[in-house]
């Protein structure tokens, strides 16, 4: 959170979480699990859904049971709410899309140690009411999903010319196996967070 | 329960190299942007995944195969491998304490931030799922340990000298070079895959 008053109105979560401490180009909080799973869009779209679902339940679930754990030990518990979460994403992903979750692998579990949800619960929940939080949970989730679903887009127009698993590329179109590969990753994050910055910036700048 | 069919010493050098947890597997991230702005932090928070890594790795996969397995409660182990770690990173946090003051104070603040640290986490879970042997596990983990290691150390020496340099625009400083910067090194680290793979 920046140091300006939170904002806790539903409508400056919104704007907070999708734009000005964006999860991913402000903070670059929780892109441990997620970057390895942005090479097809259809995978990206599913473990974002998740992330928002864990996201969302655990602040509500963090901000109702607050005041009923003693600070000290508030950690540990919020990671149990959130691995609860993710064992329910985790079985009906294993249940109803057998194969995607084959292919997402150990990052379903590796929602957990998403810095982001355990950082949503700690600046938010912990200190706001049932509702606004869970609200917290969607935007942050959401602003987190847009981030990926653009890296994803790029990478699998270039690495397999298809968009979810549709071809788009003419017949000609040379796959770009580099873009299939980590690295590509790294630069597509790079450069989103360059001109999400730049324009914030220039938002500043315009402000000033 | 057949363990992959993979020589120790290819496994420890795979992970180390080709599939590095952190530029192959994207595991580790938050952590590794955040610390490796400072060299000597960096070695301190290196040492302790390597130890923290090697150490949990062996524990969940005794709790895997001999609890969680036969009694038939696999869905737990999401929750039962991140209590392990915690747990873990508690202790030794105290046996530090008591062995050596100095390590501690070296060590210290960094213990704490491995509990969330993917990798740690992810090594676990690869290791079920690539339902490695014991002593796999063991190599596995600890080579993923060094890999990191040795990938923090590097990134963070990169950045200590384009840091200096003044040419790089206002909305690309800090976390977006860095990023840039990664993809470079895990670039490079595709470079050994030639050498041998292991998935």
């Amino acid at each position: 959170m920046s140091d300006s008053a939170a904002p806790q109105t539903v409508g400056g979560v919104l704007t907070e979480n999708l734009w000005h401490s964006n999860p991913i180009f402000m903070q670059v909080l929780g892109i441990c699990s997620a970057l390895a799973v942005t090479n097809l869009l259809v995978n990206t779209a599913i473990m974002s859904v998740g992330v928002i679902f864990v996201t969302m339940m655990s602040n509500l679930t963090v901000s109702i049971l607050k005041s009923l754990f003693p600070r000290k030990v508030r950690m540990i518990v919020q990671v149990l709410i959130i691995a609860f979460y993710v064992i329910i994403v985790d079985i009906v992903l294993r249940a109803y899309l057998p194969d995607i979750h084959e292919a997402l692998g150990p990052y379903v579990g590796l929602i957990i140690t998403n810095c982001i949800i355990m950082g949503r619960a700690e600046a938010f929940a912990q200190s706001n009411g049932p509702l606004l939080s869970m609200w917290d949970g969607i935007t942050s989730g959401a602003g987190y999903m847009g981030v990926l679903m653009t890296i994803a887009f790029f990478r699998e127009l270039l690495a397999f010319g298809t968009l979810f698993g549709f071809t788009v590329m003419p017949a000609g179109f040379t796959p770009w196996v580099l873009m299939a590969m980590p690295p590509s990753a790294f630069f597509f994050l790079g450069i989103i967070i360059w001109i999400g910055k730049t324009i914030m910036y220039r938002q500043q700048e315009a402000a000033a | 329960m057949n363990p992959p069919d993979i020589g120790l010493f290819s496994l420890f050098f795979a992970s180390i190299f080709t599939s590095n947890i952190l530029l192959a597997n994207f595991l580790g991230m938050c952590s590794f942007v955040a610390i490796s702005k400072d060299m000597k932090s960096s070695n301190g928070l290196g040492l302790a995944v390597t130890v923290v890594l090697t150490i949990t790795a062996a524990v969940n996969w005794i709790i895997l195969h001999h609890v969680l397995i036969p009694l038939d409660l696999l869905y737990l182990r999401f929750i039962i491998f991140i209590i392990v770690i915690a747990a873990m990173v508690q202790i030794l946090e105290m046996i530090i304490d008591r062995v050596s003051q100095k390590l501690y104070i070296t060590l210290g603040i960094f213990l704490p931030l491995i509990t969330v640290n993917c990798a740690i986490l992810g090594v676990s879970l690869f290791v079920e799922i690539r339902d490695y042997g014991f002593t796999q596990t063991l190599v596995y983990g600890f080579g993923s340990g060094l890999g990191w290691w040795i990938a923090i150390m590097a990134l963070s020496a990169i950045r200590k000298k384009t840091e200096r340099t003044k040419t790089v625009p206002a909305g690309l400083q800090g976390s977006g070079l860095t990023m840039i910067t990664i993809g470079l090194m895990a670039m490079a680290f595709i470079g050994f895959q030639g050498m041998l793979a292991v998935q």
